[in-house]
C-alpha cells in the first residue's frame, strides 16, 4: 500500500499547489501508516525533484518524457505507477488538467473519485471522508469515497505547505503511455511566461468595468507587481478584449482561492463571486457603498480608485 | 454528422440554496431550474456545427421526470431528438457510465459536453466517458473548428491557450466562447413539444461514492472599512490583523 501523489511543474519548477498535495499525501500516509511517494513527470532538475522531498514526499518517481503533455498521457503514466506501488490512494491538484486525469484514472483503477477536496481526507476504517464545495461555492458536501482504491484532487491552497521533510530518493521510471495520447496533435501554444499563473497566486488583484477601459490596467498591474499578486477581472472586462479570456474570474471564468483577493471596481455579481468565493480575504474597493460585492467582503474602501489605487500603490511601496 | 449534446438540469445561477432539516436533501421549492451554463455553450456549438454541417442533434440528460422543461429547451434551440436516462444523477461515476451506456453503439461523431457542471461542480464526466468508449476528449474548448473529420481547437490552459487537432470521433468539455448561445425562437418553441423525448432506463452501477450530508457556509461577518483617504490602513489591517500580507 502507499499514497501516490502526482506533481505537476510550471517552467521545470514543482507548482506549489503540487508541494500543497504532497504535503497533504504525507498527512495521509501517516494516518495510514505508509509511505507518501511523488511521481513528476517532465524535465526537471535533481533541486526541483527536492521540493518535493521537503514537502513530505518519502520517494520520488522521475519520468522524464519528451512530447505533449495531456491529462490522457499523464493518466496512464500515473495509472502504470499506482499499479506498481499498489497505491490506495491517487492525490493530486485540482485543475482543468487534473481533472482529466482523475476521470481518466478512476475508470483504469475502477476507483471511487472526488474533485476539488478541501482537507486532507479522513480515514474511517476502508473509506475516507472528504469536503468539497458545490453549487459553485454556494455550499458544502461530505462524501463517502468507498472501494479499494481512491482518486482524489485537492482545491488549491487548502492544505499549507510543509517544509521539513526528509530527503527523498529519486527513481527514473517509464510507464507505457496509452495509445490514445497519440490522437492528440499538438499545434502551438500562448501563454504568458514569467507572470504569477492567477490559479496559484497567494494574492491576486482584480478589476472590473469601474476601470473604464485597457489603458487604466496600469495601476493594476503595478499594484498586483509590489505584493507579488496576479491579475484578474470580471467577465465584462475580458468579453470587451480589455483583458485576456484567461483572467476572467467567476462562475464562467477561473475559480480562485488565494489568501487574499482584491477587487477593484467590480459590482460583485454572484456570477463574479461564485469564482472568489473560496478567498481567505476579500478587500473590495468601490466607489458605490451599495454594491453587493460589500456584502462578501472582508475589508473595503468607499471611493474612486483612480485616487485610491494610487495612494495604495505608495503605500504599499513602504511595506 | 450525428452529435450527441450531455446536458444538466441544475439551479438558475442566482438560486438561493438550501437543503432539507436532516442536511440530505436539496431544497429545491421556489428553484428555477436552467440547462447547465456551460452546457448551453456545448448545445449552441452544436447548432452552429449543424447550420454548416447538417448534423442530427441528441440531448442527453441523465435525470428524474422533473427536468424534462430544461429537455424541452434543449428542442426548442435546437437539437432534433431527446434521451432521458431516468435515474437521479447520484454522481459522476453513475452519470458517465450511463452516459457511455448510451453513446456506446449510438454512432455519434462527436459528444459535446460542459466543461462543468454548475451543482457539483466535478469537471469530469465528459474524460470518464471518453475513457469509458475509449475515445479522446479534450476539456476546456474555447474553440472548435471542423474541417472533415479534424478537428482543430483551441483549450484553455492555466495563464493562456493551446491549439490541437483532434479526429472525429472525440468528446469535448466546452466553454465560452465557443458559440454564441442561441435563444429559441417561436417555431423551435412549438415543434420541440413534438420532437422525440425517449425515456430509457439506467444501467445498474456499483456505487463508490455517497453523498452523506450537505451543509452552507457561514455567514460573512460585516465588511470593515477603511476611509478612502488612509490606504496605508488598509493595507496595515491586511498585514498584523488579517495577516495576509
Ligand atoms: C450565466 C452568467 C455567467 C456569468 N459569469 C460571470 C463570471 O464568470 N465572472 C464575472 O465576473 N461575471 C460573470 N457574469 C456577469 C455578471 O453577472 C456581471 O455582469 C459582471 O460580473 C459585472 O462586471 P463588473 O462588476 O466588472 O461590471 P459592473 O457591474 O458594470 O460594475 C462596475 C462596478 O464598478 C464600480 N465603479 C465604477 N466606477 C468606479 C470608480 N471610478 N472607482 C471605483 N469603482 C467604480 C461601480 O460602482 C460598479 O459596482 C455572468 C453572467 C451570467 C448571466
Ligand atoms: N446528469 C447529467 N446528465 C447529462 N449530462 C451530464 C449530467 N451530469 C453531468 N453531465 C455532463 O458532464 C459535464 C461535466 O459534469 P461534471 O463532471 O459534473 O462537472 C456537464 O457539463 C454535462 O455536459
Amino acid at each position: 500500500m502507499s499514497i501516490l501523489i502526482f506533481a505537476e511543474g510550471v517552467d521545470k519548477s514543482i507548482k506549489k499547489s503540487s508541494l500543497e498535495a504532497v504535503s497533504a499525501g504525507f498527512a495521509l500516509a501517516q494516518k495510514l501508516s505508509t509511505e507518501a511517494i511523488a511521481i513528476a513527470i517532465g524535465e526537471y532538475d535533481a533541486a526541483a525533484l527536492q521540493e518535493l522531498g521537503k514537502a513530505g514526499a518519502n520517494k520520488v518517481l522521475h519520468v522524464n518524457v519528451a512530447g505533449y503533455p495531456s491529462a490522457i498521457a499523464y493518466a496512464s503514466i500515473i495509472a502504470g505507477a499506482a499499479k506498481e506501488a499498489g497505491a490506495s490512494v491517487v492525490l493530486l491538484s485540482k485543475s482543468a488538467l487534473g481533472d482529466g486525469i482523475v476521470s481518466r484514472l478512476s475508470v483504469q483503477l475502477n476507483a471511487a473519485s472526488a474533485t476539488g477536496v478541501l482537507a486532507v481526507p479522513e480515514v474511517s476504517g476502508d473509506t475516507l471522508k472528504v469536503r468539497k464545495s458545490i453549487y459553485t461555492g454556494k455550499a458544502f458536501a461530505e462524501l463517502s469515497l468507498t472501494g479499494a482504491v481512491k482518486v482524489i484532487s485537492l482545491a488549491k491552497n487548502a492544505v499549507p505547505v510543509k517544509e521539513d521533510g526528509a530527503a527523498a530518493t529519486v527513481e527514473s521510471k517509464t510507464y507505457p503511455l496509452s495509445d490514445l495520447a497519440g490522437k492528440l496533435v499538438h499545434q502551438k501554444e500562448e501563454k504568458a511566461s514569467g507572470d504569477i499563473l492567477l490559479t496559484e497566486a497567494d494574492i491576486v488583484v482584480s478589476g472590473g468595468r469601474g476601470l473604464k477601459g485597457p489603458e487604466n490596467w496600469g495601476m493594476i498591474e503595478e499594484l498586483a507587481k509590489i505584493l507579488g499578486a496576479a491579475t484578474g477581472c470580471s467577465k465584462p472586462v475580458s468579453d470587451l478584449d480589455w483583458r485576456p479570456h484567461h483572467e476572467h474570474v467567476g462562475q464562467t471564468g477561473v475559480k480562485v482561492s488565494p489568501n487574499l483577493y482584491i477587487a477593484v471596481g467590480i459590482s460583485g455579481a454572484i456570477q463574479h463571486l461564485a469564482g472568489v468565493s473560496a478567498s481567505k480575504v476579500i478587500v473590495v474597493i468601490n466607489k458605490d457603498p451599495e454594491a453587493p460585492f460589500f456584502k462578501a467582503a472582508d475589508y473595503g474602501i468607499v471611493g474612486d480608485a483612480f485616487e485610491v489605487v494610487p495612494k495604495l500603490i505608495e503605500a504599499a511601496k513602504k511595506l | 454528422m450525428k452529435i450527441l449534446v450531455c446536458i444538466t438540469n441544475v439551479p438558475d445561477t442566482t438560486s438561493k440554496i438550501s437543503f432539507s432539516d436532516d442536511k440530505k436533501k436539496f431544497n429545491d421549492a421556489g428553484v428555477q431550474f436552467i440547462i447547465g451554463p456551460y452546457d448551453e455553450y456545448a448545445l449552441s456549438k452544436a447548432v452552429d456545427i449543424k447550420e454548416k454541417n447538417n448534423a442530427t442533434i441528441v440531448v442527453l440528460n441523465v435525470g428524474g421526470p422533473e427536468t424534462e422543461p430544461t429537455i424541452r429547451k434543449a428542442l426548442a434551440i435546437g437539437a432534433d431528438e431527446a434521451i432521458r436516462v431516468n435515474a437521479a444523477p447520484t454522481d459522476a461515476w453513475f452519470v458517465a457510465k450511463q452516459i457511455a451506456a448510451v453513446a456506446k453503439d449510438g454512432g455519434y461523431d462527436l459528444i459535446l459536453m460542459g466543461r462543468e457542471s454548475i451543482d457539483f461542480n466535478g469537471g469530469v464526466v465528459h474524460g470518464m466517458v471518453a475513457e469509458l468508449l475509449g475515445l479522446p476528449s479534450v476539456s476546456p474548448v474555447m474553440k472548435m473548428d471542423l474541417e472533415g473529420t479534424k478537428a482543430t481547437m483551441a483549450k484553455e490552459i492555466e495563464g493562456g491557450k493551446e491549439w490541437l487537432e483532434v479526429s472525429l470521433p472525440f468528446v469535448a468539455g466546452c466553454q465560452e466562447p465557443i458559440a454564441e448561445w442561441k435563444i429559441p425562437n417561436m417555431r423551435g418553441i412549438m415543434s420541440a413539444r413534438t420532437k422525440p423525448l425517449n425515456v430509457v432506463e439506467p444501467v445498474a452501477v456499483e456505487a463508490n461514492v455517497s453523498y452523506d450530508q450537505f451543509s452552507l457556509p457561514a455567514p460573512k461577518g460585516a465588511v470593515k472599512l477603511v476611509d478612502a483617504s488612509d490606504p496605508a490602513k488598509l493595507l496595515d489591517l491586511l498585514k498584523n490583523e488579517a495577516k495576509v500580507l
